[in-house]
């Protein structure tokens, strides 16, 4: 099942204020998502990911830099060039024009990367809590 | 008998006495009139003796004068431990025939015969023919003429290599020359003889252009270990394939016979070949009509058929396809054994084709009905037209297998023509969507759609859109055809896949759109031809 990695709604990017100096899809000496090459049906070449590995870095005008992470296991089919030319989508649509990358995960996987993750319900009731707690 | 002559009688001797059968002899003095080898074998038989007897005393001297010299008489009761001895320096096995004449001849009889296993005589006798066209019209098959084919066990060049070698080697004393490719073959000689019994059995001609095939596999089992020497003397020819269960194949054998050393050959293998014990088996009769294609073009009217069946791990997601709902009436009109469906593209399950439809093609594979006249094939369109409103098809006929080459070249060129009903987030007004209809040619760059990402590699795609033709409905939707090249994915055009899509609807507009309904209006192949 393919997925698309995006900007999670309360992330402090997409928060009012915010603007996007650059976004650096290298993350360390050796690796660029850039230079992922896929190729075939069954993507073969594409680099691998876990949940910790950071797709890329963002850094804001106010000096903060954020690595947003792949969250879920799988082969990175592709990044997302589009942002780099125009960050503001990334803003403005975050779930759709400005989503970060997509990633495919092995076959087997499919359903426990799925249960891993929170349900849009759950979301809202993590962030009522942080709301609250705070 | 005419067509032997003098130089034949040693051959002819030599084989009779050895234990084959006279067809077999026939096929070795090179007589290449089929109507000969049609007598009864006894009959066959019969003029064999005759021939040697008027010529007894003649033929004699000429053994003992020429014969003589290089090689040893054995005689054919010491076969048993004479075998080494035999072969040691590939002797022949000489009888004098005066004293031997009569039980030859009664051995011959009896005995299978030592070159063709049985495949000359029994095995194209009347009561074979019958057993075969039993089979045939158990099978229930429409057929107009026929193809026979037969399938020989391969140890058979082996004993033919053998009997060659003993001819050979006979003539070779008397001066004369014996190619193997002089040699009339085993599979023709039989075809000679059978084919005009099973036509008449069968009532209609041979052909060998024909659709309709009748084939025989023939075994030997108690002969199959013959052939292995052939893997230690040439292992090269010998390369175990994949698929098949002994390397032996008739191909292989018949390359090492080709490669080996006559001395070799006759180190392994007993020339004269030994009599069988038994003849060759049909192991397998079978009949197959070759595939018929019938093609049309059809109409979907639901959002909710998929073109073939969709089963996910043995559960089938939605009931029924296009492609059953059609093949549903030809395989049960055609008697075949399966089928394989391919049309000219295709479209997703919530997707309609009107207009006059998408041609499509079917291959039925191994059917026993073939002929249907024009009448027969529109009752079968209105049949299936009746069975179902969520398909409908037109222009129903049998073509030929170059004929799906057209249709899958409509696929990859030529373009076609949709309508779709978009909706927008932010309101329209009729100004808003009027330019569309003057754009024309619109270069689109389409990466793999994520929908089928999972399932195809990932590239990207330019492809044209001719031209569109807006409808405006309300505020927030409108209704857009366009002609589009051949591969264009229209729902991406339309809602822009995450941006993947470039240009589309949503930037076109400079709004977000997205697709409601779609619908093919028509597909621009004119094949297959209109009834």
């Amino acid at each position: 099942r393919i997925c698309v990695i995006t900007l999670a709604e309360a992330h402090p990017l997409l928060q009012s204020g915010k603007t996007i100096k650059s976004i650096n899809y290298q993350i360390s000496a050796n690796c660029s998502r850039l230079q992922n090459k896929v190729s075939g049906k069954s993507k073969r070449g594409a680099q691998f990911l876990t949940e910790l590995a950071p797709l890329c870095r963002i850094s804001s005008s106010d000096g903060e830099e954020y690595t947003i992470y792949s969250c879920i296991r799988g082969r990175l089919i592709e990044v997302n060039e589009n942002i780099l030319s125009n960050p503001t989508i990334l803003q403005e649509k975050p779930s759709t024009e400005g989503y970060i990358a997509v990633v495919l995960p092995k076959f087997e996987e499919s359903k426990s990367v799925t249960q891993g993750l929170l349900t849009r319900k759950e979301y809202e009731e993590v962030l009522l809590k942080r709301l609250t707690s705070s | 008998m005419s067509l032997l002559a003098e130089k034949d009688r040693p051959i002819v001797e030599l084989l009779l006495n050895t234990g084959t059968c006279p067809r077999c002899i026939l096929r070795f003095c090179c007589v290449g009139s089929q109507a000969l080898y049609r007598h009864p074998y006894q009959d066959l038989l019969k003029v064999l003796k005759e021939f040697l007897k008027n010529s007894q005393e003649k033929e004699e001297t000429v053994c003992f004068d020429i014969v003589d010299p290089p090689c040893k008489r054995i005689r054919l009761e010491d076969t048993e431990e004479g075998l080494d001895d035999v072969n040691h320096n590939g002797a022949l096995q000489q009888i004098p025939s005066v004293n031997d004449e009569n039980t030859a001849v009664e051995n011959s009889a009896v005995k299978v015969c030592n070159v063709c296993l049985g495949i000359l005589q029994e095995l194209c006798e009347v009561d074979f023919v019958k057993k075969v066209c039993q089979k045939v019209h158990s099978a229930d098959y429409q057929f107009t003429s026929f193809v026979f084919s037969v399938s020989l066990p391969p140890q058979l060049s082996v004993r033919e290599h053998a009997a060659w070698l003993l001819v050979k080697q006979e003539m070779g004393n008397l001066g004369l020359s014996l190619a193997k490719d002089d040699i009339v073959q085993l599979k023709e000689a039989y075809k000679w003889i059978i084919h005009p019994q099973l036509s008449e059995e069968l009532g209609v001609p041979a052909d060998g252009k024909v659709l309709f095939e009748v084939s025989v596999v023939f075994a030997h089992p108690e002969t199959d270990e013959e052939c292995h020497f052939l893997a230690t003397a040439c292992p090269d020819c010998f390369k175990p394939a994949k698929n098949k269960q002994s390397i032996f194949t008739r191909m292989a054998v018949i390359k090492a016979l080709e490669k080996i050393k006559e001395e070799d050959f006759l180190k392994h293998f007993p020339c004269p070949p030994r009599s069988p014990k038994g003849l060759c088996v049909a192991v397998e009769i079978q009949c197959n009509n070759s595939a018929v294609f019938v093609a049309g073009r059809y109409n979907k009217y639901s959002r909710n058929l998929p073109q073939t069946p969709w089963i996910i791990d043995g559960e089938r997601k939605l009931e029924s396809s296009v492609e059953e709902l059609i093949s549903e009436h030809l395989m049960a009109e055609f008697k075949a054994d399966s089928f394989n469906f391919s049309s000219s593209g295709r479209e997703d399950v919530d997707v309609r084709t009107l207009g006059n439809g998408r041609p499509f093609a079917i291959e039925l594979v191994n059917p026993r009905r073939i002929h249907f006249t024009a009448e027969e094939m529109k009752g079968l369109q209105q049949t299936i037209n009746n069975s179902s409103d969520k398909i409908q098809v037109r222009d129903l006929q049998l073509v030929t297998r170059e004929a799906i080459g057209r249709m899958k070249e409509g696929e990859e060129e030529k373009t076609k023509t949709y309508s779709a009903l978009i909706w927008t987030d932010k309101a329209i007004q009729k100004e808003d969507i009027a330019f569309l209809d003057a754009v024309k040619e619109l270069k689109l760059d389409q990466k793999t759609p994520l929908r089928v990402l999972h399932r195809r590699a990932l590239a990207v795609r330019c492809r044209i859109i001719h031209t569109m033709k807006s409808e405006y409905i309300d505020e927030h939707h409108f209704r857009l055809h366009l002609k589009t090249q051949a591969g264009t994915y229209i729902k991406e055009f339309v809602h822009g896949d995450f941006g993947r899509t470039k240009p589309n609807i949503g930037s076109l507009l400079n709004r977000t759109a997205d697709i409601l309904e779609l619908d093919v209006e028509s597909v621009d192949v004119d094949w297959p031809p209109t009834l």
